[in-house]
């Protein structure tokens, strides 16, 4: 999926050849640009821009131009990453004023330009309003969703123009590297790391600055690599990280070059992430132009290049020695973990790889010191972590909130509760490899970070957090994420390939009504095994979902085996829709909407659902207004 | 550059164009032999055996460490792809609202399993897993033209038209 190309103007361009350069190429910036002037952000992230942002950010230009302001800025109107509250774009923000708006269209761009630039009034039609409130908030910092979160990695996400790279000089960005690089020797720069104690924030949360340590410590050329595949499937974290930001995820990467003596770098993106790929390539250009990358970088004779490679649809990639193998240009299957990449890793060369969330830490670690970022979080899991909050919640979008925040605080203060009043049901976290974690029952004040969720049968994972309600099904979402490890499990060992083939084989005949006595048994004996002899991450973690939904939603499994149902109204083989006569009004809204025409009925009559040809596609069922279609 | 070919025999393989992207865009490097593959997949739309000879002669890695790559990565094909190609996202966001519902409705309406392409080779149907729009869930993407918020009625107006051409 290819993305239009802002073919950038580089002729301002100047190699800045000495470490102080940078400050004082700041200061004219800042001058020529004027901080405290109106600008309008507007998101072309990948959620908005799938919502036609671009067509917004191209109507707000053309209203800007039509309106013959006089513009003391250049740009006005700056397109930027994703502002985070992806469930409410296409949206902007204007500053310094703090305005938000939302839910726009192109044909909104004339009015917010004669209305609130040049009127400076509000067009409240745009503003957000919390669900079941009628009052609209003006500013953006108010708004809850925004309000509850500590922004440290996504500080410039959604607020600068990932394509210049001045923008970003402007709010700080390469300071941190100037700071290494003329006060810091290597050895303090790993100090600094490990005092933050700052933990992978990849999954496996093993400590950053050891890892730094014990790769600085080889001998041979170094690589530094940043993971950037992403393959929990329902995260976008990393994603809007390198599109909103890319200059802090290289700025780290130059940072931990420089702690290990390393000159070349690789950023591992995955192929369906093509906006990352082309604001990562772009932004590398520009920092190799300026003098920030690349050869003899701000003259004092440290080099550093760094290049962009696309994975090509193996969730398995993600894992560390398969990355590096699939780099080379080979076949992704993971090796023993006893050969350290560390030591012989990328090339059988010291290797240090980091997620991208980990890098974008970096520089304000540095700035800001390593005291600073343990003093944020608990004491096990320090910092902040991004979170992708999605599935059935009313805000959805991403969140940075200190280690240690409550489940519920997450869920009701930054998510707004559930949607359609539904009842919550569980958590899943940590994708693939996670599990489900039965909220109303106990743990909706546990508090995330590293050791909590593994304790309760889950990981933190990378950070995908999927809320799910009461229309979802247990035993569907195990069988769910098993099929899915069977498809990306290399194959190279027999308890992960065997095991989840069998167990997904179990999983299916269960949601089928096919589920017999015993089934549950041989599911945890197969999980535990697999869980137990298999060869890397993939397999060690691959029976979670199963194994965490079996021990909090156990009768849910028994209901589908014993009574032959799907309570939740998943599994289409155990369950039917059935139009309640008493209840429904005769509105119509369902026969309108039923792709299989399996719906009759008069106006004003209740209607009817012909089984022989309903499709279950829960169309009818999630658009009654009046809650008449009841799962059977 | 020669027009990409959409139907089912082997297409005219260019070497010019091959050699292009192999000796000048990537530097004929081995290690960059997944990404020469996705280039000449973009091209052709899947991965011609002739192109995958002339990759091997040039780069000088064996065919079948080709056909290894070729065969673990889900994105390559080597068999030519339709003329259009709808992707549905089964990532867990989109699959908790329903896409699921999608794959099975587009493949029993066109006969054919996800991954496969019609017989007139109009339309490919794949899945995908995660497009990072989780917030638009779910997601249908046809000929790049992302769909967010799709429902089967929505997916049938977009093939309707493709069906009927
Ligand atoms: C099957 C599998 C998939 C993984 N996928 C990812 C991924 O997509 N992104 C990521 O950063 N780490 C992923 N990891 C974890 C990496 O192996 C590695 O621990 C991490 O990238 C190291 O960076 P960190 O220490 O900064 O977290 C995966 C691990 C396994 C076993
Ligand atoms: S555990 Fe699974 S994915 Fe990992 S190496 Fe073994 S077969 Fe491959
Ligand atoms: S949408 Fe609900 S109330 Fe309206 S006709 Fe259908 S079942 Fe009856
Ligand atoms: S579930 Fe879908 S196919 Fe069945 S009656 Fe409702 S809208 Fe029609
Ligand atoms: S993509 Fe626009 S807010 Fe996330
Ligand atoms: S799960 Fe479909 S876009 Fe992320």
């Amino acid at each position: 999926m290819t993305t239009s190309s802002p073919a950038p103007d580089l002729s301002w361009i100047k190699k800045l050849t000495r470490p102080e350069d940078l400050a004082a190429y700041r200061n004219t910036l800042i001058a020529e640009q004027q901080p405290d002037a109106t600008r309008i952000l507007v998101c072309c992230g990948t959620g908005c821009k799938a919502l036609g942002a671009l067509d917004l950010l191209a109507a707000m230009k053309q209203a800007v131009a039509d309106a013959h302001l006089d513009v003391k800025v250049a740009p006005l109107v700056k397109r930027t990453g994703c502002h985070s509250f992806c469930s409410r774009g296409p949206l902007l923000t204007i500053q310094p004023q703090d305005i938000f708006y939302q839910k726009l269209k192109p044909s909104d761009a004339a009015e917010i330009v004669q209305e609130t630039i040049i009127g400076g009034k509000i067009v409240p039609r745009f503003l957000y309003k919390p669900i079941g409130s009628k009052q609209p908030i003006e500013k953006r910092s108010e708004i809850p969703f925004f309000a509850a979160q500590t922004r440290v990695v996504l500080e410039r996400v959604g607020v600068v123009d990932p394509f210049d790279i001045r923008d970003s000089i402007v709010h700080g960005a390469y300071s941190a590297l100037v700071k290494v690089l003329t006060q810091m020797s290597p050895k303090e720069v790993i100090e600094e790391m490990k005092i933050s104690k700052l933990r992978g924030r990849g999954g496996a949360g093993f400590p950053a600055g050891l890892k730094w340590e014990s790769c600085a410590r080889q001998k041979g050329r170094h690589y530094v690599i940043c993971n950037g595949d992403e393959g929990d499937p329902g995260a976008f974290m990393d994603a809007s990280t390198m599109e909103g930001d890319p200059h802090a995820v290289l700025e780290g990467m130059a940072i931990a070059a420089y702690s290990m003596g390393s000159d070349r770098g690789f950023i591992y993106v995955r192929m369906e992430y093509p906006l990352a790929v082309q604001t990562l390539a772009n932004a590398i250009r520009q920092a190799e132009d300026l003098g920030l990358l690349g050869q003899n970088i701000l003259g004092t004779g440290f080099n550093f290049k760094v290049s962009v490679s696309t994975g090509a649809g193996a969730f398995v990639c993600g894992e560390s020695s398969a990355l590096m193998s699939s780099l080379e240009g080979k076949v992704g299957r993971p090796r023993p973990k006893y050969i350290r990449s560390t030591e012989k890793g990328f090339r059988d060369s010291p290797s240090n790889l980091n997620n991208v969330e980990t890098y974008a830490n970096v520089p304000k670690i540095i700035l800001n010191g390593g005291a600073w970022y343990a003093s944020m979080g608990t004491e096990r899991s320090a910092g902040t972590k991004v979170f992708s909050l999605t599935g059935n919640v009313n805000n959805v979008g991403l969140i940075e909130v200190p280690m240690g925040t409550s489940l519920r605080h997450i869920v009701y203060d930054i998510g707004g509760g559930i949607p359609n009043k539904k009842e919550l049901k569980a958590v899943q976290t940590g994708g693939p490899s996670g599990g489900c974690i039965p909220i109303p029952k106990k743990f909706l004040d546990i508090n995330v970070g590293f050791g909590k969720l593994a304790e309760i049968g889950s990981i933190m994972g990378s950070g995908g957090m999927i809320v799910m309600d009461e229309n979802t099904c247990m035993v569907e979402v195990s069988r769910y994420f098993i099929h899915f490890l069977v498809e990306e499990s290399c194959g190279q060992c027999t308890p992960c390939r065997e095991g989840l083939t069998q167990m997904e084989r179990i999983l299916t005949r269960i949601t089928r009504g096919e589920g017999e006595e015993g089934d549950i048994e041989l599911l945890e004996e197969i999980g535990t095994f697999t869980n137990s002899f298999s060869l890397c991450g993939l397999g060690t973690s691959s029976a979670n979902p199963v194994l965490s939904t079996i021990r909090y939603f156990r009768e849910e499994y028994e209901a589908h085996i014993r009574d032959k149902k799907c309570p939740a109204g998943v599994c289409k083989a155990l369950y039917h829709l059935e139009i309640q006569p008493e209840v429904c009004t005769g509105c119509g809204v369902c026969k309108k909407r039923c792709p299989a025409k399996a719906i009759t009925g008069e106006k004003k009559e209740p209607h009817l659902i012909h089984q022989e040809l309903c499709i279950k596609c829960m169309e009818c069922y999630r658009n009654c207004k009046f809650d008449a279609i009841a799962i059977r | 550059m020669s027009e990409p070919n959409t139907c089912c025999e082997e297409p005219e393989i260019d070497f010019v164009f091959l050699d292009r992207i192999i000796q000048e865009e990537f530097g004929g490097r081995k290690e960059a032999m997944i990404m020469m593959m996705q280039t000449i997949q973009r091209h052709y739309r899947y991965l011609p055996e002739a192109a995958m000879i002339y990759l091997s002669h040039s780069i000088g890695v064996p065919l079948t460490k080709i056909y290894e790559v070729a065969t673990f990565y889900a994105s390559f094909s080597l068999v030519p792809k339709g003329k259009h190609i709808l992707h549905i996202c089964t990532g867990t966001a989109c699959h908790l609202r329903g896409s699921g519902g999608m794959v099975q409705h587009v493949a029993q309406k066109l006969g054919i399993e996800p991954g496969k392409t019609t017989a007139d080779m109009k339309l490919t149907l794949e899945t995908v897993n995660c497009l990072g729009a989780c917030a638009m869930a779910p997601v249908a993407v046809l000929d790049e033209q992302y769909h967010p918020q799709a429902t089967v009625g929505l997916i049938n107006e977009l093939l309707d038209p493709i069906l009927a051409e």
